[in-house]
């Protein structure tokens, strides 16, 4: 899931960059609303957990693997804009401490999978949550349906950016866009267990700690669920 | 922090540390999606090296003499710090507050 560098042209990954930055931007001044400092500990904690799953490739078909993004696991957890800088943190450390992911890619990895696989994915997980009746028990179920649906969101949004700014040439969009969504609904499947085992486990430990549940006890800025 | 916070910080501190050292071990090695996306499709040949190809920790830790299984443990190891580290700081120096700092609601 993380771009390399020279996939996309200098003028979209540039572009991705501003929109990176001030999605950088927004995410602090929102975290810092909410964002306690006894929210503090499960955020740091959160980062490193998703780094950590990031590195476990999963096989997914012969001669390809997934691996988790972590977008909505963070975002249930902590809210989406804390979440989105836990994944932004994660994909910085990869690109400079670990050369995965490129660095002039850097705006388009945090578009795709902080702002759409976490920010866009916990609006998902909203619509699905409603659906389920808006339950504390239902959370991680919730959570597990929209990260699944949250991998092929994020592996549209390189389709985009390849559309836009591609290198290579006389490439056929539709069969790009064809194998990215076919791929990363399999790859969501393991994305919607990890996020489902991992939301439950903390909504068992720390029911007031998650940002999407109605068991929060703290301040959601955003909005107020019901 | 309580203890029992303490407590199931340090737990899930453990979990995140054994994910990174251990079960990255047992990783696939296969190409993910994308990459794999990228050569069917024929646009692989377009990704350039990266910058920092050679750095100590590149490719979790590919270029470390130890090599193999002791490599990957260590870049988990030094990754989970980094990120914790990373968070930390910035969460810390983010945070809401003390004044806001919310009671249960009803």
């Amino acid at each position: 899931m993380h771009i390399p560098d020279g996939v996309i042209g200098p003028g979209v990954s540039a572009a991705a960059g501003v929109v990176a930055a001030g999605g950088f931007g927004v995410a602090v001044s929102r975290a810092r609303r909410y964002l306690t400092d006894r929210l503090v500990p499960l955020a740091a904690l959160v980062t490193a957990f998703v780094f950590a799953g990031q590195m476990i490739n999963f096989p997914v078909l012969p001669g390809m693997s997934g691996h988790l993004i972590g977008g909505v696991l963070a975002a249930v957890l902590v809210g989406p804009w804390a979440g989105f800088l836990v994944i932004a943190i994660v994909l910085i450390i990869q690109a400079f401490l670990f050369a995965d992911g490129g660095l002039t890619a850097l705006g388009l990895n945090i578009v795709n999978m902080a702002l759409i696989g976490g920010v866009v994915g916990y609006g998902v997980y909203r619509v699905v949550f409603r659906f389920a009746g808006s339950r504390p028990d239902r959370v991680a179920v919730s959570a597990g349906i929209a990260a699944f649906v949250s991998v092929p969101l994020a592996g549209l949004g390189f389709v985009f950016e390849f559309a836009l700014g591609g290198t290579a040439e006389s490439l056929s969009i539709g069969a790009i866009f064809a194998a990215m969504l076919g791929t990363h609904l399999l790859i969501g499947i393991g994305e919607g267990f990890i996020t489902f085992f991992v939301v439950g486990a903390v909504m068992k430990a720390r029911p007031d700690l998650v940002y999407g549940s109605p068991t929060f006890s703290g301040r959601r800025t955003e909005e107020l669920l019901s | 922090m309580s203890r029992r916070a303490l407590g199931l910080f340090a737990l899930g501190l453990l979990i995140t540390v054994f994910v990174a050292v251990v079960l990255s071990q047992f990783a696939s090695s296969e190409p993910d999606g994308l990459e794999y996306v990228a050569e069917d499709q024929g646009f692989a040949d377009t990704a350039e090296d990266h910058d920092l190809a050679d750095a100590p920790l590149a490719d979790y830790g590919e270029n470390l003499e130890s090599g193999g299984a002791i490599s990957t443990g260590v870049a988990g190891f030094v990754g989970v710090v980094a990120a914790l580290g990373a968070a930390l700081g910035l969460f810390w120096l983010i945070r809401a507050p003390a004044t806001d700092s919310p009671g249960p609601e009803s």
